[in-house]
């Protein structure tokens, strides 16, 4: 078995349970409001979505800078709590779980890539890897951090440091990051925004890869139209609602 | 992870660690001198043989530093008195000695005499000759010299020293074995010689006495109270005095330590807080992927605790080397320093210092990792730092 056609669920070392089952609701969300007070006005960010994502699902957020769906990416991974309405993420209602619940979420069952990758400057891609897994209390060995890496494509740069990496490559590290604790739901906010056009279609073919093969659900937040066509659902959004489904 | 997280900004992680040091080698130097010190003058005092020192009257302070530290300038007092004292049943052993300086105009030192009978070799029995032995007779026109009189003089047995101040020559007889005390840079010779050659008939500086019983101390002073023109001082009390006399350049030091210490923890705390402020993203990331609050503050914790530990042994290993260099200048401006080492760092003390430096890590680190901890991860992803 190659490390491209390997489950990860089998290298994953936080996952606090297995895949869901098919077509199970992952995230569930009824006229959901984020609303930032300032002295000026109330700005309401996330505007009474509903919204339901099925296990499995491969989708893009496609709206234009502002529409609110990186706050709607935060809401649901749980990094922002919501100011009115009701969000399920993994059966659990985020507005009225305990920190240490939200956290458990976020260390077994959410990932995250982001636009400007983040990774640890300092790290080595294959150290990068290896990260979440020390917060989840089940360190990942080198070698299925490789592996991890092997996934994305990357085997050969695990001792490189970020600053040794093009931007796509470092995105790549970063969504294998973001599976070596994942096991269910995988949210990217413009990961493909500070790449060119070759590397955001290999980047976005990994997603659809991992969607496709091991049945991860993937979220994409990006603005780019051609992307969101090559994705299986795609959830428009405009001023913090949803303007298409 | 918290030391690949040091070298993001080498620079400023390596002055850090260089504060600490400096602080913890001011630290461990300080109490390296306390313990060095007090040893130095406790061995200082017990080699000089005796617990008791009668004086003729006069500052008692100035007596004693001058006993300890040889030199001239000694109130003398009549030679009866020892006669009187020296039936005293409670006393274990009892020497006179006569101190006289000899100055050389042209060169422009001063040579110290002791004169000292045989009584002085049992009151200090450890006293060994490296060469020859004592006086040929009470009254002989011999010398035996300390070990650094002699290597200075350039004097070996059988040959002469001229006294320039009596116009007369001593033969060397005999040269002492290394003692570490003021007895090294000393020239003995016969008390009568001393007193007959030098003008001081029937006179003597000093009795230096060692009792049977310590405790019996206070009622020999007080006994001796009646005697006319003398006092009398214990070595405890010399002990005290010396302390006393450095007391003011151990509190400097020791504020100088601790505000060291306190501008060691500021710059810490103001490093690992710069290095939390330049990876908000970084911390909102680690909360992203699952780190507790507990987990960021044992990250950037654990980086504090690491800059002071580096400190630490860096600063334990500036106070080693340095403590010699920091020895030469302790001398030079302390009134009265022993002649033993006066920098003793031990491992207790090294040991006590990393403690110290790791104690000051945990606490200069409160701080950062709380503000890191309860960063919000959204805000610190999303911040514009």
């Amino acid at each position: 078995m190659t490390a491209t056609t390997q489950n990860i669920s089998g290298l994953q070392a936080g996952g606090t349970g297995s895949f869901p089952t098919a077509q199970e609701t992952i995230v569930r969300a009824r006229r959901l409001r984020k609303i930032y007070r300032t002295p000026a006005e109330d700005i309401a960010a996330v505007d009474g979505v509903d919204l339901e994502i099925k296990s499995g699902d491969f989708i893009t957020l496609l709206g234009p800078s502002g529409s609110g769906k990186t706050t709607l990416l935060d809401l649901i991974g749980c990094l922002d709590a919501i100011s009115e309405g009701t969000l399920e993420v993994f059966g659990r209602d985020v507005s009225t779980a305990h920190e240490s619940e939200l956290v458990a979420l976020r260390r077994g069952r959410i990932g995250f890539v982001f636009q400007e990758f983040l990774l640890l400057p300092e790290l080595s891609a294959v150290e990068n890897v290896q990260v979440p897994s020390m917060f989840a209390r089940t360190p990942l060995g080198r070698d299925d951090a490789v592996e991890l890496l092997a996934r994305v494509g990357l085997e050969r740069r695990a001792d490189h440091l970020p600053g040794e990496l093009s931007g796509g490559e470092r995105q790549r590290v970063a969504i294998a990051r973001a599976l070596s604790t994942t096991t269910g739901l995988l949210l990217a906010d413009e990961p493909t925004g500070n790449l060119d056009s070759r590397n955001s279609e290999a980047v976005f073919s990994v997603f659809r890869e991992l969607s496709e093969a091991d049945g991860l659900t993937v979220v994409i937040a990006t603005h780019d139209e051609r992307l969101g066509g090559m994705a299986g659902r795609t959830i428009r959004m405009l001023d913090g609602r949803i303007d298409g489904n | 992870m918290a030391w690949k997280l040091l070298l993001r900004n080498r620079i400023r992680s390596t002055l850090t660690v260089g504060g600490v040091a400096v602080a913890v080698a001011v630290l461990v130097s300080l109490l390296a001198f306390d313990t060095g010190y007090q040893r130095s003058l406790q061995t200082d005092i017990d080699r000089m043989g005796y617990q008791v020192l009668v004086t003729a009257k006069g500052c008692p302070y100035e007596a004693a530093t001058l006993m300890l530290k040889g030199g001239g300038g000694l109130r003398y007092m009549d030679e009866e008195v020892y006669g009187r004292i020296v039936e005293d049943d409670r006393i274990d052993e009892i020497a006179p000695q006569l101190v006289v300086t000899d100055f050389d105009p042209e060169g422009g030192g001063v040579t110290m005499y002791v004169g000292v009978d045989e009584a002085q070799r049992r009151l200090k029995p450890w006293l060994e000759f490296r060469a020859g032995g004592w006086f040929s007779s009470p009254t002989a026109e011999e010398a035996v010299l300390g070990y650094e009189a002699a290597e200075l003089e350039q004097r070996r047995v059988g040959d002469r020293i001229y006294v320039r101040s009596i116009d007369r020559a001593l033969e060397v007889v005999g040269v002492l074995e290394r003692t570490g005390t003021q007895d090294d840079g000393a020239i003995f010779v016969p008390l009568a010689t001393a007193q007959r050659a030098f003008g001081y008939e029937s006179k003597i500086s000093g009795i230096g006495i060692r009792l049977k019983d310590l405790g019996q101390l206070a009622a020999f002073e007080e006994d001796l109270y009646d005697e006319p023109g003398i006092q009398v001082v214990s070595m405890a009390q010399v002990r005290g005095t010396i302390l006393n006399l450095i007391s003011s350049a151990r509190v400097l030091a020791g504020s100088i330590a601790v505000v060291a210490v306190v501008v060691a923890i500021i710059g810490v705390m103001n490093t690992i807080l710069m290095s939390v402020f330049e990876r908000t993203k970084q911390i909102g990331v680690m909360k992203a992927m699952g780190a507790s609050r507990f987990d960021v503050f044992r990250i950037v914790w654990s980086e504090t605790t690491l800059v002071c530990l580096l400190g630490g042994v860096a600063g334990a290993v500036l106070a080693v080397t340095g403590g010699r260099l920091a020895e030469l200048l302790v001398r030079r401006i302390l009134p009265y320093a022993p002649s033993g080492r006066l920098i003793i760092v031990t491992l207790p003390l090294v040991a006590a210092a990393l403690v110290c430096a790791v104690l000051t890590g945990l606490v200069a680190g409160i701080y950062p990792a709380s503000r890191a901890a309860e960063l919000k991860p959204v805000q610190a992803i999303r911040s514009t730092g």
